[in-house]
């Protein structure tokens, strides 16, 4: 199946966009993608092995963290997986600057 | 240096405008180039954060998947997100650091002033990761198109 990788994690692929990896689920593509990619692993999950806050993983339209079997997912051929970060922020209500 | 042309640039501010006083985003849409990022094209983004929308913005993962649908059906990379800051500095705040996690990309802050857009700034995200990351001041070079 074919994993896209987003901008800035392709330092860690090759610079390669998409990789494609053999898995029968979402989990074994995940581990296929770290294995041949190690330098990935740092990036998408924490020291315990959970995958980071900022990092969401998609099967197609659908956030892993929501599927039944999350991980444990079954995936075919044409299946996709993407990873992408979060965007958010913010401005400075809690740090605002001082009135003149 | 991140280059975008005049109407892309025209058309950022002019959203922050738009959704003033409450914060606006979107993604660049380019390529990385050796001298710094290139925006062929804007994508205007909802603001999720609808419980204080006026200073804070999240675009929905969803949203993302699309856009980068949308690059790649193109040929492009998101290269970066644009993003309004009503009634402040056109500067980056420790939410802004602490939820850039875009590594190699451009984050693009208008100060959107009494419903007018002011000064826009450009940061590039540098670094490998979330440990050594940091927002680099980024010069923005403003392509004028020919008619």
């Amino acid at each position: 199946m074919k994993i896209h990788i987003p901008t800035p994690l392709r330092a860690y692929t090759g610079g390669q966009p998409t990789v494609s990896v053999p898995g029968a689920t979402v989990g074994e593509a995940l581990e296929q993608l770290t294995g041949a990619y190690p330098d990935l692993r740092q990036n998408l999950y924490t020291a315990d092995g959970k995958l980071r806050s900022f990092v969401n993983i998609y099967l197609n339209d659908d956030d892993i963290r929501y599927l039944p079997s999350k991980e444990a997912t079954a995936t075919g051929e044409s299946d996709e997986l993407t990873i992408i970060p979060s965007i958010a922020g913010g401005c400075c209500s809690l740090t605002p600057l001082p009135s003149h | 240096m991140l280059k975008l042309s005049h109407s892309d640039y025209e058309a950022l501010r002019a959203h922050g405008e738009e959704t003033y006083p409450h914060e606006c985003c979107g993604a660049l849409l380019g390529r990385s180039m050796p001298g710094g990022n290139h925006v062929h094209q804007i994508v205007r983004a909802g603001n999720t954060r609808t419980d204080r929308a006026h200073d804070r913005y999240n675009i929905a993962p969803e949203e993302l998947i699309k856009i980068q649908r949308q690059a790649r059906s193109l040929g492009l990379d998101i290269v970066g997100f644009y993003h309004s800051h009503p009634d402040h500095p056109a500067q980056w705040s420790q939410t802004d650091f602490a939820e850039a996690h875009w590594v190699g990309c451009s984050y693009i802050i208008t100060e959107i002033a009494g419903g007018k857009a002011a000064i826009t700034n450009s940061f590039f995200l540098s670094g490998t990761g979330e440990e050594d990351k940091q927002f680099l001041d980024e010069a923005i070079e403003i392509e004028i198109e020919q008619d």
